[in-house]
């Protein structure tokens, strides 16, 4: 996937994932476990919601003391950083 | 309605049942303040990055070990280690609290004197004192300490030429259980080089023997090694008075006690792990008291000690120029000083701290330095704090050997500074600029003009 598309498509998270109220990921396919930190954790379930990455944006900047601009470096890094481990369903 | 303060989204994998290899994890606490100064105060008042030195910490350091040895042992001197840290506002603090001079090249001897330190209180060691240095030391009744026979030689005549005596020492390299040897500087004692030595010496009537010296290693945490090193001294001494009825005024055991920085890849962090002042002095001074040494013949004990006197008293802070993702998923994190400023990231996981609060999110992070090379690494692996670009750190434990060792390399040097002990702040050592370096620059006339 090109980075160009990150912006515009829905990404999809890995489906069989469980994910805790507290940020506790565990993927049954690897038997691997993760811990998201708050924000962590709001991004993916915005992310499963199915809204896309001006949606979220929107979502955020207005809750906390973050520009757009300066979300979506962090959104991105935070998506490579999934997709690195292999926690997003590319083929979705 | 305020809005609720950002922190970027991470996630970490949990390595259930394998031991971490950072140990336990261990929460890395933000420094905000030395000395009840603030650092993002200076940071902006002195510009960034800026080394932070403390001459409280630089005195209350003195005066512990100072206390350790001169609680154990009638006759205590130590010589600042000119090359561990030779900002002038340093050594004169440590002049100030009693310390002689302790120097190795004609830069440094001249730099001492220049502090005002009297001629005979200064300790001229290594292996590079030309024949001008030699002179200069010999008129001003310095004390040298030879390190080869060829500079023994040329101290016998050079006495002749100026008639007059030269005080010597001589430095003895030594087993002391420690691997590798240091063996490159000075007489060897196992050899019999050393007793060689000492006999030549006394054999001149143009020197007079003052003492003994050895330096056996620096970073060293083995107060055994102290404890041969001072008993091999010990014996050369008391077989001078036996051959020759000649009293030597001092003994002299270096420097090399291990600071409370954590060596690159140790396990236990250097706080936990480096032997205290009192560790070094008992083993030191029960070996000098229980050898055959007569009681009233006791020669004073000189130590050299630098890394161990100055590094908690440094500290380098700045900025956080960037992050970034590494191929394999890990973070970098790019601050505006390099191993250009911090050369002693070559031996140290040097304890790097966030200046403003963070949450108690970590990420394993690499932290680099500003320079476009790939040698320029701060921290190789480190849980760290989610530090964004513009926030500032603190590395603590880096007033040895940088100030000296740093590099003019690709930047300027930074300003430093010094706390004293009534909270004033005070610049030290200017800023270099671009100026400061053309300054030694000269271009030949037929590359004044270019045409472009
Ligand atoms: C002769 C001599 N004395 C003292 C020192 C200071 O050593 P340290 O900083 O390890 O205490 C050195 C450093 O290499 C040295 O060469």
């Amino acid at each position: 996937m090109k980075a160009q598309q990150l912006n515009e498509e829905i990404m999809k998270i890995k489906k069989n994932l469980a994910i805790s109220d507290t940020g506790f990921v565990f993927d049954p396919s690897t038997g691997d476990s993760y811990t998201l930190n708050p924000v962590g954790l709001e991004l993916i379930q915005l992310i499963k919601s199915g809204q896309d990455l001006p949606a979220i944006t929107t979502h955020i900047t207005g809750k906390y003391d973050v520009d757009a601009i300066a979300f979506e470096r962090y959104y991105l890094d935070f998506i490579a950083t999934l997709r690195q481990m292999h926690l997003i369903d590319d083929n979705a | 309605m305020t809005k609720l303060a950002f922190e970027r989204p991470i996630i970490q994998r949990i390595n259930a049942g394998l031991p971490s290899k950072y140990g336990l994890p261990r929460h890395i606490e933000p420094l905000s303040h030395i000395e009840g100064v603030s650092i993002r105060e200076l940071l902006s008042r002195y510009g960034s990055p800026l080394f932070i030195l403390s001459e409280s910490t630089i005195r209350r350091t003195y005066r512990d070990a100072h206390r350790a040895f001169s609680t154990r042992y009638p006759n205590v001197q130590f010589a600042w280690s000119y090359k561990t840290n030779y900002l002038n506002a340093v050594c004169r603090t440590f002049h100030q609290e009693g310390s002689w001079a302790e120097v190795v090249s004609g830069f440094e001897y001249d730099k001492a004197i220049a502090n005002g330190v009297p001629p005979e209180y200064i300790l001229f060691n290594g292996p590079d004192k030309t024949r001008d240095d030699l002179q200069k030391a010999i008129k001003n009744q310095s004390f040298i300490h030879i390190d080869h026979f060829d500079e023994l030689y040329e101290i016998i005549a050079l006495t002749k030429e100026l008639n007059q005596k030269a005080r010597v020492a001589i430095r003895v390299n030594m087993d002391t259980g420690i691997y590798p040897q240091w063996d490159r500087f000075g007489f060897n004692y196992e050899n019999g080089e050393a007793w060689d030595a000492l006999n030549r010496i006394m054999a001149s009537t143009q020197l007079e023997l003052v003492g003994l010296h050895t330096h056996i290693g620096t970073y060293m945490m083995s107060t055994e090694a102290y404890k041969t090193a001072a008993a091999k001294l010990a014996a050369l001494a008391v077989g001078l008075e036996r051959k020759h009825k000649h009293h030597i005024r001092y003994i002299d055991i270096g420097g090399g006690f291990a600071s409370r920085n954590t060596l690159r890849g140790a396990y236990y962090p250097g706080t936990d792990t480096a032997p205290s002042f009192d560790d070094f002095a008992e083993a030191i001074t029960s070996a000098l008291m229980s050898s055959e040494l007569k009681p009233e013949t006791l020669p004073m004990l000189i130590l050299e000690t630098g890394r161990a006197l100055i590094d908690d008293a440094g500290y380098l802070t700045g900025t956080v120029l960037a992050n970034k993702r590494l191929a394999d998923g890990r973070r970098a994190t790019i601050i505006d000083a390099g191993v250009n400023l911090l050369f002693t990231s070559f031996w140290y996981d040097h304890d790097i701290r966030p200046v403003e609060a963070t949450s108690e999110q970590t990420e394993d992070t690499t932290i680099y330095g500003p320079l476009c090379m790939n040698i320029d690494v701060i921290r190789g692996s480190i849980l760290f704090p989610l530090l964004k670009k513009g926030d500032h750190f603190v590395i603590k434990r880096v007033g040895a050997y940088n100030n000296t060792q740093w590099l003019q390399f690709i930047t300027l040097r930074p300003k430093v500074v010094m706390i004293d002990t009534q909270g004033q702040v005070h610049v030290v050592r200017k800023e270099e600029k671009l100026e400061t370096i053309n300054a030694q620059e000269v271009v030949p006339v037929h590359l004044d003009k270019i045409e472009w």
